[in-house]
């Protein structure tokens, strides 16, 4: 660990070309091993996805990067996981200011009972954006319309969130992510239920929001991740089996389990 | 799987037969039949015990009355003529009210008897002339009809609780009484009026002056403390048990020792608060405070386990919701947890309350048995409750007892009613879905 420690120092994190550095990440629930072993850079300024068939893992791996694995009982992570160069799993750092900084959208829709509004702007009244009413309206339109889900509810802000359709309360929780501009978002499958139309939108969304996030994505569509991502990670059963340029990796894949996924030969 | 075995293999469809269809239905049928008559049953006691309770006690809230040719003579009264309070105050009413019955029934002389007739006026009716008078001093000097309280057992015999047809051994009314009673009858000088006594008069050994509002109230100042001790204590104890503490064999004893504590007999509190608040510390006896400190322990258990089981209800997807935008633990249960288990947790409180309000066994323990005819003013007075008033009032023997009994089981049942109607009125006003 010492020497993992070591080698990331060897560049400036804060300029380095990685975000954030996961070394030897293994995760247990209670006796089960989940994750095994890996080891994954994460781009700054970069789209990259996770893919691999279900249950391998992956949103496993994604919720140690915010460590929203610490509220599951019996869940353990060991290993190394870096956000520009400090140890998110150092006990002496604050873990509600790392979620501020690693938003997170889940893979099942889950608004809080409360209006539209409410939903989006609690995040920043929370981290003290946007102090005036106005400041926070205008929060709440901005996040809303790049999610593509303003024109829908302009008109019924003051409803309950979970009055919504699914692919709505989706894009919900994604406007709810970006209202507090986290520098990392990790989205564990955003697009599963959304029509293709919706799907096109927050794709152009990630696109655009890549300028000034690093994003990590979870999906089941392939050419969702050719589409948007810039790096590619492949999980099978618990392995990091591969991971490297999207172009590269979907071309021309190192290993034949990548092969086999990726031509939907198994998985 | 091969194509071999595919093709081999029946394929087996689901049977559609009448017969099973008809099965089905016969089954369903059944069950909602077993359903209906159990609610029904259910529905019966109820109706039952609801009946037999009104049809004892709805009388008590009438009381009959006598109507006396009162001559407030000054002379006796106020012999200085300063119309001074303390003199006013201090006249013998009794006699008055006494002499103004029996110049009603002149031919009535011999002093057994004259004292059986003056018994069936109410020991209260001197001070219904009293407060008369005190409060308007200009009567005196004139000659007014005057409604004073009839005694229980003319009241209970105007009820029809005591027979005519019953040999005049076995009655209280004697047949001279009830002589008496028909010319007084006859005279329209008897009639029966609401009887404002029971809902503003604390406890009597007279059951026409006896009331329940010295147990209300000595109820409600005890259930204020339970609330203020147990509302706070148990829902902190359930936030920290649910969402902070760690999951480990420390908090399994405590929920385990929690749930122990809900089965304990209500007796035993009583017991625990008579050897710790009043030997130990010393705090007064049948006070509405220690009352309300027993209850509160009471129900302790009874709000942490419902609170518990609001906070886990809430989906945990809520939780990560909050954290996942930067909440901290505290901001995710208080900005959203909370409120969504606060319906069930307020719903809990109320059940618990209603429970302790109805409790009398461990109030026993802690002397809010004793007979107590003072409103309590206070939390350190001595007070009585209102089950434990319906418990003394069972006991006395008096027949009209029997009817006040019933009333207040009634005002108890009313209270209670409406505190599940809150109950069920804040789940409603504060349901969310999710
Ligand atoms: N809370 C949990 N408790 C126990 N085991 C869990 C828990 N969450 C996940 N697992 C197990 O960990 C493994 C990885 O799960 P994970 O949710 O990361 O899969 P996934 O790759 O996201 O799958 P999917 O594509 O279906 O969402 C699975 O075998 C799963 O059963
Ligand atoms: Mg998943």
């Amino acid at each position: 660990m010492a020497m993992a420690a070591e080698n990331l120092m060897v560049q400036n994190p804060e300029t380095s070309d990685h975000k954030m550095i996961a070394r030897d990440v293994s995760v247990y629930y209670g006796e089960a091993q989940a994750l095994k072993n890996v080891d994954l850079d994460i781009g700054r300024n970069e789209v990259t996805s996770l893919i691999g068939p279900s249950g391998c893992g992956k949103s496993t791996f994604l919720r140690c990067l915010n460590r929203m694995n610490d509220v599951i009982d019996g869940c353990r992570v060991v290993g190394d996981i870096t956000l520009d160069g400090h140890d998110i799993y150092d006990t002496k750092l604050d873990v509600v200011q790392l979620r501020a900084r690693v938003g997170m959208v889940f893979q099942k829709p889950n608004p809080f009972p409360k209006s539209i509004y409410d939903n989006i702007a609690y995040g920043p009244r929370i981290h003290g954006l946007g102090e005036a009413k106005s400041d926070t309206d205008e929060i709440v339109e901005r996040s809303l319309t790049r999610a593509g889900l303003w024109k829908e509810v302009k008109d019924r802000l003051d409803k309950p969130g979970t009055g919504l359709s699914g692919g709505q309360q989706q894009r919900l929780c994604i406007a709810r992510a970006i209202a507090v501009n986290p520098e990392v978002i990790l989205m564990d499958e955003p697009c599963s239920a959304l029509d293709p139309i919706a799907t096109a939108k927050i794709e152009e969304l990630i696109d655009e929001l890549r300028q000034n996030f690093t994003i990590v994505i979870v999906t089941h569509s392939m050419q969702q991740a050719a589409r948007v991502s810039q790096k590619t990670a492949f999980f099978h059963l618990g392995d990091l089996v591969e991971c490297g340029d999207t172009q590269q990796l979907f071309t021309n894949p190192n290993d034949e389990r990548t092969q086999g996924y990726i031509t939907g030969r198994f998985g | 799987m091969t194509e071999m075995s595919a093709s081999a293999t029946q394929i087996q469809r689901p049977d559609l037969s009448g017969k099973r269809l008809k099965r089905r239905y016969a089954a369903e049928a059944r069950f909602r039949l077993y359903g209906l008559i159990a609610v029904f049953a259910a529905l019966g006691t109820l109706v039952l015990l609801l009946f037999s309770i009104i049809s004892n006690g709805y009388t008590a809230f009438a009381q009959h009355h006598i109507a006396l040719e009162v001559t407030f003579d000054e002379a006796e009264i106020d012999p200085t003529g300063e119309r001074d309070p303390q003199v006013l105050r201090r006249a013998n009413y009794q006699g008055i009210a006494r002499s103004s019955l029996r110049n009603a029934f002149p031919e009535v002389t011999e002093r057994r008897e004259r004292r059986a007739l003056t018994a069936l006026m109410s020991g209260s009716a001197d001070q219904t002339l009293r407060e008369l008078v005190m409060a308007n001093p200009d009567v005196i000097g004139t000659t007014q009809r005057v409604w004073v309280k009839a005694s229980d057992e003319l009241d209970s015999f105007m009820k029809g609780h005591i027979s005519r047809d019953v040999p005049e051994s076995d009655r209280r009314i004697k047949d001279r009484d009830i002589v008496w009673i028909d010319q007084l009858i006859a005279a329209g000088n008897i009639e029966s009026q609401f009887n404002t006594t029971f809902f503003t008069a604390g406890d009597s050994r007279e059951p026409e002056q006896a009331g329940i509002w010295g147990a209300t109230v000595g109820s409600f100042l005890m259930l204020f403390v339970t609330l203020v001790l147990s509302f706070p204590i148990g829902v902190l104890s359930a936030i920290y048990l649910e969402e902070f503490a760690p999951k480990n064999r420390w908090t399994d004893l405590i929920e385990v020792n929690i749930n122990n504590l809900a089965a304990v007999p209500s007796i035993v509190f009583g017991l625990l608060g008579l050897a710790v608040f009043l030997n130990f510390f010393g705090l007064p006896r049948s006070a509405p405070l220690v009352g309300g400190m027993v209850l509160a322990l009471m129900t302790l258990p009874t709000i942490i386990i419902a609170a518990r089981a609001a906070l886990k209800a809430v989906p945990p997807s809520i939780r990560e919701a909050a954290l996942g935008v930067g909440a901290s633990k505290l901001q995710a249960v208080t900005h959203h947890v909370l409120p969504l288990a606060m319906p069930g947790i307020l719903t809990g409180t109320i059940l618990g309350a209603a429970q302790a309000l109805g409790e009398t066994a461990p109030l026993l323990m802690i002397g809010m048995v004793a007979f107590i005819v003072d409103i309590p003013g206070g939390f350190t007075d001595s007070a009585t409750a209102l089950p434990v008033q319906i418990y003394l009032w069972a006991d006395s023997p008096e027949r009209a007892f029997v009817e006040k009994t019933s009333a207040a089981i009634m005002v108890l049942l009313a209270f209670l009613v409406v505190m599940n109607a809150v109950a069920v009125l804040l789940r409603k006003r504060f349901e969310r879905r999710w």
